[in-house]
């Protein structure tokens, strides 16, 4: 029976060389399971960039174009924002909202589709992964597609001269932790829904407030006291401060390191959840 | 088959696959496997051929060996010529090989397959049916599900019949027709209703609503014998007792969903 597979289309030597012994029990080891989930993402991917970056960078670029310039042009005093450009203020801001409102999104539809309606995870259990590597090349991958689509806005922010350190370099992995931090707990949640009823509230009455009060508009200090409690306890408005910081160089060593933590904390707990939900979702 | 392609936990009862627990050792009993799951999960993002080498990936092929098992099996499934082509205008025909085809990039020694032809058409089902056939006999195990008798009867050594989750009958499809029916089923319509002579006969007999099934062995011999016992059935016909009887008399006639 072991030598059944090499005879078994028309036996062609590289693949009869090739082939994993099985008796030996050769398994591949948990870190290339993700790696190969990864890389199966990465090839889905080529046919589908082009699209996708050009429909990620269109929001930023507009909220900088019309909030940034077009509504700082009516601001005459930004004494509180610790800048005298709004558009600066703006721009670094935007870049960390929207990943998190991105990531919100492809916690939503896009994860429930994969899960249930076209099958896509489901059949990558019948090889040697396991749902939480499953779970966590998923939040991975969104971390890197968002990293990515930010990358070629802070390039956008440059153009306009509104990057300012060359830590910005650094901006596009954090706004991809940011994104993470929210895929994360949000497609634990959808891992364990059975429709997307209630996908759309979610989306305007969750990320839309969040995305408004995250400090990339306006200081949190601005916000009703209840209302930015809400802002400094998701990770939304930890990753607008850092992006900021990074890109103007004004580094606040001690409380970036907090942001950075909380964005973490986030994401960990999220990822831990989703393991969960995933399992039981595939294992059903 | 969902237990036993180690995603679902077991409900109850014991499980050993390759001598291994599909609860602690799910990942080295999936690299030994293949499963062919009843609606197709296709990737609708990659063509052909990449579903065949990004899943071979995960199994731990080289890039070059998975790309020579996909050819290879692109050959086996028919399919070469489509190669580049996206999954979703293939026909159900196709796609169905196509998931059989990614079920053994792995060279599996077990390959699940539920209710591999549902669905198809019967030059699609009779392709697969030849190219699973090839497949047993190179020696790979095939554990499949299906509704059809046809299919169970082409394919299977060994069959369980399962009525409402328990097992009625083991044995290969021959012991089972010679168990639970007879070598022929004498077929016979009456336009008057069945005469009570035929129950006289002593043969098993099945009252449908249009006919009569009548259990023997030698249906000529049966069918002259009634003849000359004043038994006239308006149509008559004799066939060889299938698996399809061999359900229907484990299982019953009435729709049990």
């Amino acid at each position: 029976m072991s030598d059944a597979g090499s005879t078994l289309p028309t036996g062609s030597t590289p693949a009869v060389a090739s082939r994993p012994s099985f008796a030996a029990g050769v398994i591949p080891s948990g870190r290339s399971s993700l790696w190969h989930f990864l890389e199966h993402q990465f090839s889905r991917y080529r046919t589908t960039w082009r699209p996708t970056i050009v429909s990620g960078l269109i929001s930023p670029v507009l909220f900088l174009l019309t909030i940034g310039f077009g509504l700082g042009s009516q601001i005459d005093d930004t004494s509180t924002l610790g800048t005298d450009d709004y558009a600066a203020f703006v721009g670094p801001g935007v870049l960390a909202a929207v990943a998190m409102l991105q990531g919100g999104q492809l916690g939503l539809w896009p994860t429930l589709g994969a899960l249930k309606w076209e099958g896509t995870y489901q059949a990558v259990l019948s090889t040697p992964l396991t749902a939480t590597e499953l779970a966590t090349g998923h939040i991975l991958w969104i971390g890197f597609r968002i990293t990515v689509g930010s990358s070629l806005y802070v390039f956008v922010l440059a153009l306009f001269g509104l990057v300012t350190s060359p830590l910005a370099v650094l901006a596009p992995l954090v706004a991809g932790m940011v994104a993470m931090s929210f895929a994360a707990p949000v497609s634990a949640f959808s891992a364990s829904r059975d429709s997307d009823e209630g996908f759309s509230l979610i989306s305007r009455l969750i990320f839309t407030p969040l995305f408004l009060f995250s400090g990339a508009f306006f200081p949190v200090s601005q916000l009703p006291v209840v209302v930015s409690w809400i802002s400094r306890v998701t990770p939304a408005w930890h990753g607008v401060e850092v992006c900021r910081h990074l890109i103007n160089g004004e580094l606040d060593p001690l409380n970036d390191l907090i942001h950075v933590v909380v964005i973490l904390a986030w994401i960990l707990t999220g990822w831990l959840v989703a393991r969960r939900t995933f399992t039981n979702r595939l294992s059903a | 088959m969902k237990m036993v392609s180690t995603v679902s936990p077991l409900t109850e009862g014991t499980l050993s696959i390759f001598g291994r627990s599909p609860d602690r050792e799910g990942r080295e009993i999936r690299q030994r496997m293949g499963v062919v799951p009843q609606e197709d999960n296709l990737d609708q993002e990659l063509t052909v051929k990449e579903n065949l080498v990004i899943y071979a990936r995960y199994f731990g092929l080289s890039w070059s060996a998975a790309k020579a098992r996909a050819d290879e099996l692109l050959e086996f499934a028919q399919l070469a010529d489509r190669a580049d082509a996206k999954v979703d205008p293939l026909s159900g025909g196709m796609k169905r090989r196509l998931t059989i085809a990614r079920s053994l990039v792995n060279e599996p020694e077990l390959v699940l397959l539920d209710e591999p032809t549902t669905g198809l058409d019967p030059q699609a089902r009779h392709l697969l049916w030849e190219r699973l056939y090839r497949l047993k006999e190179q020696g790979v195990t095939l554990l499949l599900t299906t509704h059809y008798m046809d299919e169970a009867e082409q394919l299977s050594d060994r069959l369980l019949v399962m009525d409402q989750g328990k097992i009625v009958a083991v044995g290969s499809p021959t012991e089972l027709i010679a168990e639970h029916v007879t070598k022929e089923v004498l077929e016979l319509r009456f336009v008057d209703g069945t005469p009570t002579e035929l129950n006289a006969l002593g043969h098993r007999t099945e009252q449908l609503p249009d006919r009569v099934l009548v259990y023997v062995d030698d249906g000529d011999a049966a069918l002259s014998h009634m003849y000359n016992e004043g038994v006239h059935p308006t149509g008559s016909l004799i066939r060889r007792a299938t698996l399809e009887d061999v359900f229907l008399a484990l299982t019953g006639r009435s729709l049990n969903e």
